[in-house]
């Protein structure tokens, strides 16, 4: 413990002087194309190139972080990074607790997945990921809710038919459905839920999230967003 | 890692998996396994001394320090381990950084605490929030070390006072009528005998404590169970090698580990208590002379 202070002492030291700002990025990388863990083990996807590039814009120095989406919000809370990127929502009920910047990507269609279409979503059994705005709206409705803790758990229930269905965002679900050589089918009866993405702070860092404001702006004035949303989401995903 | 990897979609059977098992992360797979170990090589002799210590505590002469011992051991034992590994841990680091705190911004005026927040200044974040994620992982991985020791450590020192309390006093009233002081009693005597009334409490510990690794993912170590389930999850075309559902030969894989760890250190400790019983005045000490007779 003592050599471990020792050590951390010596590099606060030594790291502080003259370098540009260093913003912890939190992310769950498990949440493709959105974020997740590339085959060399690092984060990829929309959310690390738009992060990238915003860090780049803001002229910060960005450290990717992943963590587990249930405790994602009180990480942040306790500082052990300094945003959340990771697909999240901006909702009425998160604003209680976190901040965020302006939304980077759309309302999204929210989806359900299933074995066969004849499935009832309103009295079937619903799985969805812990804590996510699709899980509350599945709550709100007749349909019985089965949370998991991942995104990858909440497909793997339906697959071992645990759920009838899976509700999620519709940009994770389609490749999984796509890909699933006609296992598993999309239903008709997406969902518009939530107020978009965007990038959530600590109420307290109000100058942080000014600068990525800035910057999410200029993204969206140049095009250059909309681009980015193109190319991980396909020709046909919304953009602004 | 092989040149002809480069594109992985134009590959398949051994040549695919000879790729796929040798991706970057799959390397982070492997070296989970060096953690586990290394964090449990780390761990036990931890233990072990924070068990010595509260052993020592609770059978001292002197009334505060057996109340802290005995209070150590009775608070730990009785408290669920979870609420250890999830709340204790971030009492911990929440605290460690406010005493630097304390300590480096002492004109800081704004609240620590706001609402649902923990805002210390930047000078005393642990480790320092300009620091590479590598020193990030250490220190949550000593956090964590630290945390098990002292779960296991409380009943490491329960077992361990059980011991001394059960060398025969005659052995000890020989070294006193030798004219050995305490404290030579006990260094001489007491603890070189008593490991041997030790070594079953230790060694069902020891088990416990290698089957409680996988615990170290709640505390946020990327383990072997953090990366089995992540490589193991279904991957679609975002990925370069996209494949179902294969978390069941990761487990598989995780549970070979165990059951080989598990039966190499039952071999271990069994040597050990035949080594310790040698020479005691115990059943297994006067079998072992007969034998030899």
């Amino acid at each position: 413990m003592k050599t471990m202070l020792i050590a951390t002492a010596l590099m606060a030291l030594t790291a502080g002087a003259g370098l540009s700002q260093t913003v912890r990025m939190g992310t769950e990388g498990a949440y493709p194309p959105y974020n997740f863990i590339n085959d060399a083990g690092e984060v990829d996807g929309f959310e690390r190139e738009l992060g990238d590039k915003l860090c780049e814009m803001t002229e910060m120095t960005c450290e990717w972080v992943t963590t587990d989406w249930d405790s994602i919000i009180p990480n942040l809370q306790s500082g052990n990074y300094d945003t959340i990127i990771a697909g999240m929502s901006i909702t009425d009920e998160r604003m209680q607790v976190i901040d965020f910047t302006q939304d980077y990507f759309p309302a999204t269609e929210s989806a359900y997945m299933a074995l066969n279409d004849g499935v009832d979503i309103t009295s079937a059994v619903i799985a969805a990921q812990t804590g996510t705005i699709q899980a509350s709206h599945v709550a709100e409705g007749g349909a019985t809710l089965l949370e998991f803790a991942t995104p990858d758990e909440t497909v793997a229930a339906v697959r071992n038919g645990e759920a009838d269905a899976v509700f999620a965002d519709k940009d994770y679900l389609a490749p999984i459905a796509a890909e699933s050589g006609g296992q598993l089918v999309m239903l008709d009866a997406d969902v518009q839920l939530g107020g978009g993405i965007g990038m959530g702070l600590r109420k307290s860092d109000t100058e942080l999230k000014a600068k990525f404001d800035d910057a999410i702006t200029a993204m969206k004035a140049d095009g250059s967003l909309n681009e980015m949303i193109t190319k991980w989401f396909g020709a046909d995903a919304v953009t602004f | 890692m092989f040149a002809y990897c480069s594109d992985p979609s134009q590959l398949d059977g051994l040549t695919w998996l000879s790729c796929y098992l040798t991706t970057g992360k799959h390397f982070d797979f492997y070296w989970s396994f060096v953690t586990v170990l290394t964090l449990l090589a780390v761990t036990a002799p931890a233990a072990l001394a924070f068990g010595f210590a509260g052993a020592m505590a609770a059978r001292a002469p002197f009334l505060p320090l057996r109340v802290i011992g005995k209070t150590y051991t009775a608070m730990v034992r009785g408290i669920p381990d979870i609420i250890f590994f999830l709340f204790f841990v971030i009492a911990l680091d929440q605290g460690i950084e406010w005493i630097m705190h304390q300590v480096r911004c002492p004109d800081w005026s704004e609240p620590i605490r706001q609402g649902l927040e923990f805002r210390v200044c930047p000078e005393a974040k642990v480790p320092h929030g300009s620091a590479p994620q590598s020193v990030h992982r250490i220190y949550g991985a000593g956090l964590a070390v630290f945390t098990f020791a002292l779960v296991f450590g409380a009943f490491v020192a329960n077992v361990l006072s059980g011991a001394m309390a059960a060398v025969p006093r005659a052995q000890l009233e020989t070294g006193e009528s030798y004219g050995m002081s305490q404290g030579q009693v006990f260094r001489r005597i007491l603890v070189p005998q008593m490991w041997v009334y030790a070594l079953p409490g230790l060694s069902n510990l020891w088990m416990i404590l290698l089957k409680a690794t996988p615990l170290l993912f709640l505390l946020g170590v990327q383990d072997v169970v953090y990366w089995a389930r992540e490589l193991g999850g279904a991957k679609t075309s975002a990925f370069e090698y996209p494949h179902p559902d294969w978390r069941l030969w990761y487990f598989l894989v995780l549970l070979v580990f165990y059951l080989a760890m598990t039966k190499v250190s039952e071999i271990f400790l069994t040597r050990l208590q035949r080594r310790l019983s040698h020479g005691q005045a115990t059943a297994d000490g006067e079998a072992q002379r007969r034998a030899a007779a």
